[in-house]
């Protein structure tokens, strides 16, 4: 059964939707695997194997009953604990939540229950999505499996650490700052960043209400299209999201065909900092895409250098409200309440107890930049640079398809290396930022290892807003035609665990 | 500070002009909550009215009431308010364990609606145009009770609950400009507006405004500043001031507070006050010296409310009659003067009496009645006019009975004290007490007689045509009836007998 877990997700569903193999199997494959290697990885903060069997037995009775199934009926997947899941512990990787069992599902939830998706469990994360490197979780850090002393990335390392491992074929991240896609790159998978509002927030505890955004994980282009159809779309229940209909990520993903497109090169994002290796695998990506037929150009977004700051001027404002909730009086840690103290005490012995040191930091960032007398300099100046980085993008897609750069500027670094030095930590989304700022669509896929570490690559494409399929037109041949070179996929070099 | 060591309010007055700013929060009368789908009903069971929204659970995300964002546009076109074309809605950060995410969302510098104007009567019958500055959209907080204290306050308490059900109700806080030149008036002014605001929210069927329930609720801002100056002095807020009449009494006492520390060269601390209801006094509350930061910013899970200028006119089309109008109209209906108008305004007998009308009694019955009878009533137990237990259909049927000639005036009263005191419909009353008129010929023929034959020297007299001593045989006959004859029919009759028929 080892070879369940190295199964795509469309192969996956495809088997069980033919008998070839039952759903509970598939789901005990992957408990077993999670059972066996997450101890070393630590992708998992919870591991609901009952509910994932249930589900998976629910998927095999349909079948049985001859009902149709969805394209990723019976396919497990792992949840970012960032997700509401009624009845399962959410933590958002914070001492905080420890105990809080929802009594909600989010709409992602609820979606991906009724396409008869399998979820395994809940997977760590940099607490409450802040940071580059799960290092920040209260209960661990996560390995990334390429070389477990390294990061998976962050602050989704779980999930994509999970998918590496062949824990699961499919996973759910967030992406705020690069969250999906940086640990998409570092860990040699798929990651894609929806437009914003594309994908309902109702359910997703808040970092930053104006830049957060679910979306999926996976090892193949497709597998990610597939799983992108099943969460997206319009929810009432989020007003920020957009009363469309879904782009055609999985019939773009099948094109493998870019002749005639136009694909922009930002000039801004080389230069120092970015390693050696990770430039290589990125020109020849770029080099491979003019093979395949696209155009090249050149096109220079000069706003995205001041991206960084403006990111770190809006998200910890924004955190700084959302994490007022976290106050000891309706659920989740509670600290010093013995009757003698105020609930002024107890809620900032809590709040002292509860966060993380990362956390504590952009709240007190985002509170002082929300001060009376410093909003407009700060806050105020941040909107203006938001508003400058989607004119640049504005500008270039008026004469390209898509936009390309290095999703990160380095390989997954040694965990521990950067975890006293916030500004080289932020760095890590240098490149992915512009497009949370911008609201668009954007995708990090694996194009190689770089000599120097062995250490993925990952390629970031971004597209206008809700032009989301043409990542996948993009993604879905550069997949195709790196597997044809190499005559394997990346993830099969991944080491043993 | 005890009310004896008070500058008497005229001493106040002599030497300082108050100014007022009023701030009005108003509970809306929607099925929903502003921002989730639970129900406003009051008296639920506690926290048996929320939801993961109204909790602020992790990951639960606001969407806007339709029909609140439409019950304060109603509003500020009523107030004759600018309506946004674009606003947003702000979180305004702080903690308090009633608020469940520790921020309100509300609106900040974008509100719905501005620079409006209410107009308001004074009991003299003079108007005074208050300016509005704002209304804006908000939520409403929970309900904390503290348990264990001796006041019911925080003070001492050993822990407090926490009722969420009222958690997100929709609110609107109607905001004036600052209130000048209102001078002596400006309790009288306040409490007017406030009035003249209930009537036009009712009118306007957004809320019931009951101010008894909470539903609405004001703050009162005054500073005073020396005659003769233009620069504001330092203001005291007395919030959720819960009646008309506190309102008043709640301006006039921080009159004379200011005016007592300013005389004695002290400073007025810029605080929070309480108003107590039962000596009218306000007690220090918050100190709001440095302005709290509430550090607003645009509320990033909602879009912006953009009201469209075709739903606007259309909305502006399909407003009731404010009530500024509909007294104007009312009062040319009823052929009132001014100040008789006015009189039935401070009776608050506005609402009886049209429904008096409208159940049919002729405009000066209605009138009569409950400007005479029962506002005396109303005064004498201390209790609201329409609060009487008499309703206008009721009036109405006393009134039919009297121009059917079944009863006169005297009985009437009569009939109308019965209904007060619970005997029932006027129809019973009559029924039960035996107080139809008595007009039977027969019956009253043995009455007149016998007046005739005890008052021989007046009967005499009217024999030989002094119609004018009738007076004095009616009189006798209907103390025989106990006021149950129709004195007119008495009179006939008399005259008939003494032959003086026609005169």
């Amino acid at each position: 059964m080892t070879e369940l877990i190295r199964f795509t997700a469309a192969e996956t569903a495809g088997a069980i939707a033919k008998g070839e193999v039952s759903a509970v199997e598939v789901a005990q494959a992957h408990l077993d695997r999670i059972e066996a290697v997450d101890k070393k990885v630590n992708a998992f903060l919870h591991v609901d194997t009952e509910g994932a069997l249930a589900a998976a037995r629910a998927v095999d009775e349909k079948r049985a009953k001859g009902e149709e199934l969805g394209p990723l009926a019976g396919v497990p997947l792992a949840l970012k604990d960032v997700f509401t899941t009624k009845g399962i512990p959410t933590t958002c990787g914070s001492k905080m939540l420890e105990g809080w069992i929802p009594p909600y599902d989010a709409t992602l939830t609820t979606r991906l229950k009724d396409a008869g998706v399998v979820i395994l469990g809940k997977t760590n994360m940099d607490e409450f999505a802040m940071g580059s490197s799960t290092e920040n979780s209260a209960y661990g850090p996560t390995g990334n499996p390429w070389d477990l002393t390294r990061i998976p990335g962050g602050s989704g390392g779980g999930s994509a650490a999970a998918l590496a491992a062949f824990e699961a074929p499919l996973a759910i991240g967030t992406d705020t700052g690069g969250s999906i896609r940086q640990p998409g790159a570092v860990t040699g998978t798929v990651g894609v960043k929806p437009t914003y509002g594309s994908v309902s927030r109702y359910g997703l505890v808040a970092f930053s209400s104006s830049l957060d955004q679910g979306g999926p994980c996976a090892r193949t282009v497709l597998d990610a299209a597939l799983l992108h159809e099943a969460i997206a779309g319009h929810d009432p229940l989020d007003s920020t999201s957009i009363d469309a209909p879904v782009p055609a990520v999985v019939e773009a993903a099948k094109m493998r065909d870019v002749r005639g497109m136009r694909i922009g090169v930002v000039k801004e994002f080389a230069g120092e900092g970015y390693q050696t290796g990770v430039m290589q695998r990125f020109d020849e990506s770029v080099e491979l895409l003019r093979e395949l037929g696209a155009e090249v150009v050149e096109v220079s977004c000069p706003s995205f250098t001041l991206a960084l700051p403006a990111y770190y001027l809006i998200a910890p404002s924004e955190c700084s409200s959302n994490l007022a909730r976290f106050d000891a009086m309706r659920y989740g840690l509670r600290v010093g309440d013995d009757g003698s103290r105020s609930a002024e005490e107890v809620t900032a012995l809590t709040r002292e107890a509860g966060f993380g040191d990362e956390v504590k930091r952009r709240i007190i960032l985002g509170t002082y930049a929300l001060s009376s007398g410093y909003y407009d300099a700060y806050y105020g100046s941040a909107q203006k640079v938001r508003t400058l980085i989607s004119r640049d993008f504005d500008s270039a897609f008026a004469g390209v398809d898509v936009l390309v750069s290095p999703t990160t500027p380095t390989t997954a670094f040694p965990i521990g290396e950067r975890a006293d030095d916030p500004m080289a930590m932020y760095l890590a989304d240098l490149c992915t930022i512009p497009s949370n700022l911008a609201g668009n669509a954007a995708m990090s896929l694996p194009v190689g290892l770089a000599p120097e570490d062995n250490l993925p690559v990952g390629l970031q494409i971004i597209a206008p807003a809700m032009a989301d399929d043409r990542l996948y037109r993009v993604g879905g041949a550069v997949e195709a035609a790196l597997n044809d070179k190499w005559g394997h996929t990346l993830l099969e070099e991944v080491p043993a665990l | 500070m005890s009310v004896m060591n008070l500058v008497s309010y005229e001493d106040a007055l002599a030497s300082y002009d108050p100014v007022m700013g009023l701030e009005v929060h108003v509970e809306l009368g929607t099925k929903t909550k502003m921002f989730c789908g639970c129900s406003t009903e009051l008296g639920a069971e506690p926290n048996s009215q929320t939801c993961p929204t109204c909790l602020g659970l992790p990951g639960s995300l606001p969407v806007v009431n339709a029909v609140g964002v439409e019950s304060a546009v109603k509003i500020g076109l009523a107030l004759n308010c600018e309506i946004a074309e674009w606003c947003r809605f702000a979180r305004k950060n702080y903690f308090y364990p009633d608020m469940p995410k520790n921020f309100q969302t509300s609106q900040y510098d974008e509100p719905i609606a501005f620079n409006g104007y209410l107009d308001v009567q004074l009991e003299d019958g003079s108007t005074f145009r208050v300016e509005i500055e704002r209304a804006h959209m908000e939520e409403d907080t929970g309900k904390s009770s503290h348990v264990g204290g001796a006041t019911g306050r925080i003070h001492g308490a050993t822990h407090s609950l926490l009722d969420y059900n009222r958690a997100g109700i929709p609110l609107i806080e109607i905001v004036t400009k600052p209130i000048v030149g209102a001078g002596e008036r400006a309790p009288e002014v306040a409490k007017a507006y406030v009035a003249e605001l209930r009537e036009l929210i009712k009118s306007l069927g957004v809320s019931e405004a009951r101010m008894d329930k909470g539903q609405m609720r004001c703050d009162v801002n005054l500073s005073l500043r020396p005659h003769g100056t233009e620069t504001f002095g330092t203001r005291s807020e007395t919030k959720n001031v819960n009646s008309l009449r506190s309102v008043e009494r709640a301006a006039r006492f921080e009159i004379q507070r200011h005016a007592t520390v300013l005389t004695d060269g002290g400073t007025i601390v810029q605080e929070t006050r309480h108003f107590h209801e039962d000596d009218g006094t306000t007690t220090s509350g918050r100190i709001k010296d440095n302005a709290e930061d509430y550090r607003y910013f645009p509320e990033p899970d909602l879009v912006p409310v953009a009201p469209s200028r075709e739903w606007v006119e259309e909305l502006r089309a399909a407003l009731p009659e404010l009530p500024r109008v509909r007294r104007a109209r009312l009062q040319a209906e009823w052929g009132l003067s001014d100040k008789d108008m006015q009189s039935v305004l401070n009776a608050g007998a506005v609402e009886p009496i049209q429904e008096t009308i409208a159940a049919g009694a002729p405009a000066d019955q209605a009138r009569k009645w409950w400007m005479g009878e029962l506002a005396r009533r109303a005064n004498e137990t201390g209790t609201e006019l329409a609060e009487q237990p008499i309703t206008p259909a009721q009036v109405a049927r006393v009134t039919a009975l009297v121009a059917e000639g079944k009863l006169n005036d005297k009985l009437a009263r009569q009939v109308i004290e019965a209904v007060l005191a619970g005997e029932g419909e006027p129809d019973e009353v009559v029924e039960k007490r035996g107080l139809a008129v008595v007009s039977d010929d027969s019956a009253l023929g043995a009455a007149v007689d016998q007046a005739i034959a005890e008052n021989e020297a007046v009967a005499a007299k009217i024999r030989d045509g002094k119609v004018a001593a009738v007076g004095a045989l009616v009189g006798a006959v209907m103390k025989a009836t106990r006021g149950q004859a129709d004195a007119a029919r008495v009179k006939d009759l008399i005259l008939e007998r003494l032959g003086a028929e026609g005169q």
